[in-house]
């Protein structure tokens, strides 16, 4: 019978059934980070249990590390309280931790590929939400909490129930100057942020054909803010390019039985799904959110919306609430707004070619004045490859701090923290209240280059305006 | 290992009203800075709940009439966006034994799920009338019976629906999963020598 990659994998992996109806799953790869996993090491010790295969479980330090000075200890004491846990643990129980002396530390959704530790046709756990991520390769890859990262430390499996799959097909081909970023906040904004709750979706079409694996993980990173608890993407021969020769790549004969193995793990063509989705690549428009739910988008030549216009009570009562956060103007152009912050980074938009269509754009040209502009490579290695190339340098120039690698401003539980209300135009994937660390500030999400846009104007912009890119 | 079989809980309520309530609402990240969950219960919701200098804003937690109230209720997609568990570790160290709100984001489910609070949906219009209730009088006692699928309250009864899966883990006390995965151990490793990619 005609299967889905998520049967396949799921099928592949499952152990058994458990008595509530639910699935042991095998989970082949764990990545840990130091925020949700020394909890976890503490319930593993409490239950006297060890960590079942280390050789499958990879760690790496993101969420709390400066991204100016490094230097131990860190200045906060309790950031300096996790990484040292972090080490401790992986060292009792012999787990590979790319710690900053490594060169590779990075965040662990950006570190797990660039190693080739992701890989088709396998199952990935992390506590951390954007480990969809890894569900560009065609890997179903699942975020979790604390007590089930305990369960896949300790018997390298957890319970979960298995899902619906929605195709999601992006047809045709995009317009200049919209990107990656771009197709899956229109994604959400039309299928809304609850919109995948029991799905994993899985996108196809040509857009996703022809997309490097760079935007592929970007697209895939924010199926979680469609509510999805996977995303992925079928395995290609852009798939296998990009792990070729990577340092946990398979090598020699092994190399040519994996591709075959991981051909064998894509969609058959007559495969059933659940739901079908088709958006025509040509309607999507550079887009921005206004609100405070990453669903809270539109495109950025749109007016904000007004209460009046919602379709029911619910609607209403929450475009009140996102307008009354965010101090915008119902009814108002979005473009032109003034921004005081840009953040170019995270684990949806930090990697090599995000830094380097970006750029692109800005050589040559300077940050607004007053606009604090911050760019942070997602890993040492895009780091060190940008470093190499000059980009540092084109981004320096322009006004940018160029920063190490982290997770920095995406979610601010380093120093980088917005500041009062401040408004920031921002690459990273969620714009709840309080997200970039200030309980007013305030958050626009949108792709890199229009990030760039904003630093350099200070105020949201159409960057294709901006950096004259013909619209057609 | 052996789990309470949670059948039912009783309590008096207190509604967080609002929609899309996400984790970051629940427990705001500067406040995962630690390596154990003990403590958490004192931050939840604390940027709605405390003002810049930490003194209490007007919220439905700082009122007096709820104190004390162990049934959370709110509204559309509660506990979406970050997957940390460290927001239903915050509710349930506050004092909170099980949430009724109309839908949950899968992840806060699931982890909700596996320290044993049952999270139960109901209609909006159901909501309404329970949230009415615990406002005219918040002595009413709530009794979220997890085996009936169904909240009683001041008299009346709302049906609530909870995926079956965690109902019976809830009911036969098998919420937490642990002992049951570990059982399955020598058939994860029968299983793990067919996927090459596990191979030492
Ligand atoms: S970059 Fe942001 S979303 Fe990604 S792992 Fe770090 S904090 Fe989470």
């Amino acid at each position: 019978m005609a299967k889905t990659l998520f049967q396949k994998v799921w099928d592949a992996h499952s152990v058994r059934r458990l008595a509530n109806g639910q699935t042991q799953l095998l989970i082949g790869t764990h990545l840990i980070h130091e925020v949700t996993s020394p909890q976890a090491f503490g319930m593993l010790r409490d239950l006297k249990l060890k960590v079942s295969m280390p050789h499958r479980t990879f760690a790496t330090v993101d969420h709390i590390v400066p991204t100016d000075v490094f230097a131990e200890p860190y200045a906060d004491p309790l950031a300096d309280a996790m990484i040292k846990e972090l080490r401790k643990s992986c060292q009792e129980f012999g787990i590979t931790f790319f710690d900053r002396a490594t060169g590779k530390q990075g965040v662990v959704h950006i570190v797990g590929p660039e190693q080739g530790i992701t890989q088709p046709g396998t199952t990935i756990a992390c506590g951390d939400s954007h480990t969809s991520t890894h569900g560009a390769f065609g890997a179903l890859a699942f975020g979790i909490g604390t007590s089930q990262v305990r369960d896949v430390l300790a018997t390298q499996t957890m319970a979960l129930g298995e899902l619906k799959v929605r195709r999601i097909n992006v047809t045709g081909k995009l317009q200049p100057g919209v990107y990656a970023k771009d197709v899956i906040l229109h994604i959400i904004r039309t299928l809304g942020v609850n919109g995948g709750t029991g799905f994993a979706y899985e996108y196809g079409g040509e857009v996703f054909d022809r997309m490097s694996m760079e935007e592929r993980m970007t697209v895939c990173n924010m199926s979680i803010e469609g509510g999805a608890r996977v995303g992925y993407v079928n395995p290609d021969q852009t798939t296998f390019d990009y792990l070729k020769g990577r340092p946990y790549s398979p090598k020699g004969a092994a190399w040519d039985a994996a591709v075959e193995r991981w051909k064998s793990f894509a969609s058959d063509a007559d495969a059933k799904y659940d739901d079908v989705v088709t958006i025509r690549a040509e309607e999507i428009a550079p887009t921005v959110t206004w609100g405070i739910n990453p669903a809270q988008g539109i495109s950025i030549n749109e007016n904000i919306p007004t209460p009046a216009g919602a379709k029911d009570a619910n609607e209403k009562a929450s475009i009140e609430e996102a307008l009354a956060y965010m101090k915008l103007e119902a009814g108002a152009p979005i473009k032109g707004t003034k921004i005081d912050v840009a953040f170019i980074g995270s684990c949806t938009n930090g990697r090599l070619s995000d830094f380097q269509e970006v750029a692109k754009y800005v050589k040559g040209r300077k940050v607004a004045p007053g606009v604090k502009a911050i760019v942070v490579p997602g890993s040492q290695v895009v780091q060190e490859i940008c470093k190499g190339l000059g980009l540092d340098k084109i981004f320096s120039d322009a006004g940018f701090e160029w920063r190490e690698a982290g997770c920095s401003m995406c979610l601010a539980m380093n120093p980088d923290k917005l500041v009062g209300d401040q408004l920031c135009a921002s690459s990273s994937n969620r714009n709840f209240k309080g997200r970039q660390g200030s309980p007013t500030g305030r958050t626009v999400l949108m792709s890199p280059v229009m990030v760039a846009a904003a630093a350099i104007t200070g105020r949201i912009a159409d960057a294709r305006e901006v950096f004259g890119v013909s619209k057609n | 290992m052996s789990l309470a079989k949670i059948t039912q809980v009783s309590g008096r309520g207190v509604t967080v009203p609002g929609n899309d309530i996400d984790t970051d609402r629940i427990i705001p990240a500067r406040f995962m800075k630690c390596v154990s969950f003990d403590g958490l219960g004192e931050f939840v919701f604390y940027d709605v709940r405390k003002d810049a200098d930490g003194k209490d804003r007007e919220h439905p937690l700082n009122d007096p009439r709820f104190r004390g109230a162990t049934i959370l209720i709110s509204g559309v997609n509660f506990g979406c966006g970050s997957s940390r568990e460290h927001a239903p570790q915050a509710i349930q160290k506050y004092g909170f034994r099980a949430i009724i709100a109309e839908n949950f984001a899968e992840i806060f489910f699931g982890n909700s799920t596996t320290l044993g609070i049952p999270c139960v949906s109901a209609s909006a219009e159901d909501i309404r009338k329970l949230s009415a209730a615990v406002e005219a009088n918040p002595q009413t006692e709530i009794v979220v019976d997890v085996d009936a699928q169904q909240v009683r309250f001041g008299g009346q009864a709302i049906p609530v629906t909870i995926r079956s899966s965690a109902r019976d883990a809830l009911i036969n006390g098998r919420w937490d999963a642990i002992g049951e995965l570990i059982e399955g151990l020598p058939s994860v490793r029968q299983l793990a020598t067919t996927l090459p990619y596990l191979a030492v």
